[in-house]
C-alpha cells in the first residue's frame, strides 16, 4: 500500500474512533490549529519542517496549574497506525504524556509521513527504539472512555475528544 | 452436599440473580455481541492464539530466567524488583516503599493481581488513603463489595444504583442520575486525588523482561495517570505476566481487547519503561515550571508468586498461568451470565478460569462454591485468546475436591448403584449422577414398573432428599423396549451393501429414547450400508462431569477395546449422542493414552456429519421436504464444529434452518436435575425459550431434549437423524 492510501485508511480508521483528522500543510499550520483548539491551551514543541507553536497563543512554558486548567493539549506524535487510526504519544521530558492527557482536548499533530501501515509493524517500530535504549510511550486510539457508569461515556481521566492533524510534508 | 446446605446454595443463587442477575446479563450481553463481531472481522484471529499460545507456554518454562532477565534490566534502568512469596511479603513492601516517601495519599489503577493480595485494605490498615481511580474498581470500593468480573469488577451494578451509592457518599449539590453524571463527578474527584498522590500503583498486563517495560491496557486513562502524575511508582504483577520481550507482544495485543470488550484495541496501550522521563508534576507548587531534569522518579516492580511457582509445576492447573485475564471465558458462559461473579467466583478471581486461580492460589476445596457452576459445557474453550482448556481445570478440581471428601454417613443409601472406584466419601448427588449408566441398567430391566414407581406419591420427594434430583423437574422415560432389545429382531443387512458402519450405542440412545437409534438404522440402511451396532457403551461423560475421573478413565478403556476392531477394519463407528463424541474428540486426549485417543477420534463420526454428505451427494432431490425447522445443537458439538453437517443434511432435503444461538440450554447433562441448581437452570434456559417456543424443534444432545421439554412445556424434540430418516424416506418412495 502506498503512503497516500496508508494516510487515507488512517482518517478512515480514526473517524471509526471518533477522531476528527484535520490535513493540512506546514504553511498553514497556524490557522489550522486556531480552528481545533480551545483556549487556555498547552503545548510541547514540534518536530515537524515548518511548523512551530511560537506563533499561536498556546502555552508551552508548562506549569502543573497551566496543565490542570488548560482545555487542550497540543503533542507532537510519533506515529499513526493505518488500520486502527492510533497515534504514538512518546514519553518525553518536555511533557508530551501529560499534555495529552489532562485536557479535555488532546490535538495530535502528525506528520503524513509517519503512519505506520499496521499494529504488528507498530509495535516493531517501538521495539527498535526500545533496542536502543529504554523507552516509552502510550498508543492512544481515540478519546478516554468507559461502561462503568451504566453506559458508554467519553472523557474520564483523559480527553473526552481527540483531533489530529496531519501535515503534509512532502 | 447434605439436603440443606443444598438448600442452602439454591437460596444464595437465588440472592445472587435477584440482585446482580440483570445488569450482569445486560452488560455481558453487550461484551458478547461485541466480542462476536469483532473476532469474525478480525482474519488472523486463530494464528494469533496459536501464537499467544506458543508464546505462554515458552514463557512459563522459562519463568525463572524471565524473573532473574527482569530484574537485572529493571535494575539497570534505575528500578527496584521485588519478588514477593506471598500476598503478605508484597503488601508489606509496598507499605515499606510508601512510609519511605513518609507519603500518605495512593492511587491505584484497576488490578486483580492487588484484590487477590488485599493490597488497598492492608494500606488503608496501616493509615493511608488509598483510592481505586477505575470507575469500576472505585464503585466496588465505595460499596465495599468484591468484584464481579475481572474486567468489569462492577459489571453487576445498574446505573440506578450507582447513582443512589453515590448520592449517597457524596450528597452532591444536585443528584447525579445519568452514566456522564456519573462519570464527570468521578473524574473531578479522582482527578483531585491523582494530584495529591504520593505513589501510583498499577498492575501490569504484560511485563517485558529483556527492556523491563511494563504494559498496560486500558479505557479510561487512569492507569497513565497512576503511574505516571506520582513520582514514585509502584507495578504489581504475578509472576505469569512475564513475556521475553518487545519481540512478542503483538498477538497479545490483538487479542486482548477484542476477546475483553470486543475493542479492536484499548483506548490506552501503555508501554512503559520506568523510570519515565515525563516529568514528575507537583501540584503543591502549581506555579512552578514542570521540569524533569529534577529527575526524582522511583520505580518499583513487585512480582508476585503467592502459589503460581507451584502452579507451574502442577501439570493440571499449569496452564492457567497462561491466562491474560480478558474475561470471554465468563461472559461465553451461560452459568455466569445469569449469575456473574458473586456466585460463580472467589472473592478476586471469578468464572470457570476463577476455578484454576482460586485453586492454585488457596487449594482445590477453596473453589467449593462454585467450581460445580462449570458444566463442562465447553463454550469457553474457542473464546479462549490462549486456548486454555477451562473446562478441564474444572473437572481436576472437582475430583480433587471429591477426594478431600470424608466418608458420609449415609452412603449405604445408594452404595448398591454405585460401582464406581473413586474414592469413600464422595458425595452422593455425584455418585448417583457419575453411574447414571448403573441407574439406567438397573432401572431399564424393571420398566415399566420403574417408571411407575417414580411416578407414585412422595418418590420424586425422597429422590430430592436422597440425591437433590429436584422435585419440579419431570424425569426421562425409560423405554419399555431398549434399542438394543429392538436390535436383537432387526438384526439384517441389505444385500447389496459393501460398507459396513458401527453405531455407538449409548447409554440414552439405549435406554431412554431408542427411537433415535432405530432411526439412525433405517437411515443408514436406505443409503445402503450395513450396519453392526456396538454394545450399550457408557462414555465416560456422566462420572467426568461429576469430577470422577477414575471412574471416567475405566470407561474411556473399555471404550477403546470395544472400538478397536471396527477402527482396525476402518469401518466408521457413528455417534448418535454429540457430548459423547465431543469427549472422543477431546477429553479422550486426557484420559488414554495419545495414539489410542487419536484413534478414536479419527475413527468415529457424528451420525449427521456421516450421512451428510451421502446426502446431499444424491443430486435427485428436487421438490424436498419443505418447512422451517429450528436445530439447537448441543454446546459441546458446537465448540467441536460438528453442527455443520446437520444443519446441511436438512437444507439438502429442503428444510429452512435456523440454529439457536445461546451458549447452552441450561441442563447441562445433570446440572438442571440438581435440586440446588434448578432455578439457574431454567433461568438459563429461558433465554432459549423464545426461540424454541412454538415451532417445530429439533435437538441432538439428550439434555437438551429433557430441557426444551420442559421449557416449552410440550413434546420433547427428536434427534435431527429422525427427521432426516423420514424425510429421506418420503424422498425415496
Ligand atoms: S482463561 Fe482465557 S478466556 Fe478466560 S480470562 Fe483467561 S485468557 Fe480470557
Amino acid at each position: 500500500m502506498d503512503a497516500g492510501a496508508e494516510r487515507t485508511q488512517f482518517e478512515t480508521a480514526a473517524a471509526d474512533h471518533d477522531v476528527t483528522v484535520t490535513r493540512t500543510r506546514a504553511a498553514n499550520f497556524a490557522s489550522t490549529l486556531e480552528g481545533v483548539v480551545e483556549y487556555p491551551a498547552v503545548g510541547v514543541s514540534l518536530p515537524i519542517d515548518g511548523v512551530s507553536l511560537a506563533d499561536t497563543a498556546v502555552e508551552t512554558t508548562l506549569t502543573p496549574a497551566k496543565l490542570d486548567t488548560a482545555r487542550t493539549g497540543v503533542t507532537p506524535v510519533s506515529f499513526g497506525i493505518a488500520t486502527l487510526g492510533t497515534v504514538f504519544i512518546e514519553s518525553t521530558t518536555d511533557g508530551a504524556e501529560p499534555v495529552s492527557l489532562f485536557p479535555e482536548r488532546h490535538v495530535a499533530v502528525l506528520a503524513a509521513s509517519d503512519v505506520c501501515p499496521d499494529l504488528a509493524a507498530a509495535v516493531d517500530r517501538f521495539g527498535e527504539e526500545l533496542a536502543a535504549g529504554p523507552s516509552s510511550g502510550i498508543f492512544a486510539t481515540g478519546p478516554s472512555a468507559t461502561a462503568d457508569m451504566g453506559g458508554h461515556v467519553q472523557g474520564v481521566h483523559g480527553p473526552s475528544d481527540v483531533h489530529v492533524i496531519v501535515v503534509d510534508d512532502r | 452436599m447434605t439436603e440443606e446446605s443444598r438448600g442452602q446454595t439454591a437460596a444464595h443463587i437465588r440472592d445472587v440473580m435477584t440482585t446482580d442477575g440483570a445488569a450482569v446479563n445486560e452488560q455481558i450481553r453487550n461484551l458478547n455481541a461485541n466480542r462476536y463481531e469483532s473476532v469474525a472481522a478480525f482474519d488472523d484471529y486463530e494464528t494469533c492464539r496459536e501464537r499467544a499460545r506458543e508464546i505462554k507456554e515458552r514463557a512459563i518454562e522459562n519463568l525463572p530466567t524471565l524473573i532473574e532477565t527482569v530484574t537485572e534490566q529493571v535494575e539497570a534502568n534505575g528500578g527496584h524488583v521485588h519478588v514477593a512469596t506471598d500476598g503478605a511479603a508484597a503488601n508489606r513492601y509496598v507499605q515499606d516503599v510508601l512510609d519511605e516517601q513518609a507519603g500518605e495519599t495512593v492511587v491505584k489503577s484497576k488490578s486483580m493481581t492487588t484484590e487477590e493480595i488485599g493490597l488497598r485494605e492492608h494500606l488503608a490498615e496501616a493509615g493511608a488513603d488509598v483510592f481505586e481511580t477505575d470507575l469500576g474498581e472505585f464503585v466496588i470500593q465505595l460499596a465495599e463489595e468484591s468484584p464481579s468480573h475481572i474486567v468489569g469488577p462492577s459489571l453487576h451494578k445498574s446505573r440506578e444504583e450507582i447513582a443512589t451509592l453515590f448520592n449517597e457518599q457524596f450528597d452532591p449539590d444536585s443528584p447525579l442520575e445519568t452514566p456522564a453524571e456519573l462519570t464527570a463527578f468521578a473524574r473531578e474527584y479522582l482527578g483531585e486525588r491523582m494530584k495529591e498522590a504520593d505513589l501510583g500503583i498499577t498492575g501490569a498486563n504484560f511485563v517485558l523482561a529483556e527492556s523491563g517495560s511494563v504494559v498496560l491496557v486500558t479505557n479510561e486513562g487512569n492507569a497513565r495517570k497512576s503511574a505516571v502524575v506520582p513520582d514514585t511508582h509502584v507495578a504489581v504483577a504475578g509472576i505469569e505476566k512475564l513475556i521475553p520481550s518487545i519481540e512478542e507482544l503483538h498477538p497479545f495485543l490483538e487479542l486482548i481487547a477484542r476477546s475483553a470488550t470486543g475493542q479492536d484495541i484499548a483506548q490506552y496501550v501503555s508501554l512503559l519503561t520506568p523510570p519515565v522521563e515525563s516529568p514528575t508534576l507537583d501540584f503543591d507548587r502549581p506555579d512552578q515550571p514542570i521540569d524533569a531534569t529534577d529527575d526524582d522518579r522511583e520505580f518499583h516492580l513487585v512480582l508476585l508468586d503467592n502459589g503460581r511457582t507451584a502452579m507451574r509445576e502442577d501439570p493440571h492447573l499449569r496452564e492457567t498461568l497462561y491466562c491474560i485475564r480478558c474475561g470471554a471465558c465468563l461472559n461465553s458462559c451461560a452459568n455466569f451470565q445469569q449469575v456473574g461473579g458473586h456466585a460463580f467466583g472467589g472473592d478476586t478471581y471469578t468464572g470457570g478460569i476463577g476455578t484454576g486461580w482460586v485453586a492454585g492460589l488457596d487449594g482445590p476445596d477453596a473453589t467449593a462454591a462454585f467450581n460445580d457452576l462449570c458444566t463442562s459445557c465447553s463454550r469457553c474453550v474457542p473464546n479462549c485468546p490462549v486456548k486454555i482448556d477451562i473446562p478441564w481445570i474444572n473437572t481436576v478440581v472437582r475430583d480433587r475436591r471429591n477426594n478431600g471428601n470424608t466418608p458420609d454417613a449415609v452412603d449405604h443409601l445408594i452404595d448398591p448403584l454405585v460401582p464406581d472406584q473413586e474414592s469413600t466419601g464422595l458425595d452422593r448427588q455425584k455418585r448417583f449422577f457419575g453411574n447414571i449408566d448403573t441407574v439406567l441398567r438397573l432401572g431399564s430391566a424393571l420398566a415399566p414398573v420403574s417408571n411407575w414407581a417414580l411416578s407414585l406419591p412422595g418418590v420424586d420427594r425422597l429422590l430430592e432428599s436422597t440425591v437433590g434430583i429436584d422435585r419440579r423437574r419431570s424425569l426421562p422415560q425409560l423405554a419399555t423396549e431398549t434399542f438394543r432389545s429392538w436390535w436383537a429382531d432387526h438384526h439384517e443387512d441389505p444385500d447389496s451393501a459393501d460398507t459396513t458402519v458401527h453405531l455407538f450405542v449409548d447409554l440414552y440412545t439405549n435406554y431412554l429414547y431408542p427411537e433415535r437409534g432405530k432411526a439412525a438404522v433405517r437411515l443408514l440402511r436406505e443409503l445402503d450400508l450395513s450396519v453392526e451396532v456396538t454394545p450399550v457403551l457408557p462414555s465416560g461423560r456422566a462420572p467426568l462431569s461429576q469430577g470422577m475421573i477414575t471412574t471416567a478413565t475405566e470407561q474411556a478403556n473399555e471404550v477403546a477395546e470395544a472400538l478397536e476392531s471396527p477402527i482396525a477394519a476402518d469401518e466408521p463407528v457413528l455417534v448418535i449422542e454429540p457430548s459423547d463424541l465431543a469427549l472422543f474428540r477431546s477429553e479422550y486426549s486426557k484420559l488414554l493414552p495419545t495414539e489410542t485417543a487419536a484413534k478414536i477420534d479419527a475413527g468415529t463420526a457424528g451420525i449427521l456429519e456421516y450421512v451428510s454428505p451421502l446426502i446431499k451427494s444424491h443430486t435427485e432431490i428436487e421438490s424436498g421436504a419443505s418447512g422451517e425447522i429450528v436445530f439447537h445443537s448441543n454446546c459441546q458439538q458446537r465448540t467441536a464444529g460438528f453442527e455443520e453437517p446437520t444443519v446441511e443434511a436438512l437444507e439438502a432435503l429442503g428444510y429452512d434452518v435456523r440454529t439457536t444461538d445461546v451458549e447452552c440450554c441450561g441442563m447441562a447433562g445433570s446440572f438442571g436435575y440438581k435440586s440446588q441448581y434448578y432455578e439457574l437452570s431454567m433461568a438459563v434456559g429461558d433465554d432459549l425459550e423464545p426461540q424454541v417456543a412454538d415451532t417445530d424443534v429439533l435437538a441432538s444432545g439428550t439434555s437438551c431434549v429433557a430441557q426444551i421439554g420442559s421449557l416449552t412445556d410440550g413434546d420433547e424434540p427428536p434427534h435431527p437423524v429422525e427427521l432426516v430418516e423420514r424425510a429421506w424416506a418420503e424422498h425415496r418412495s
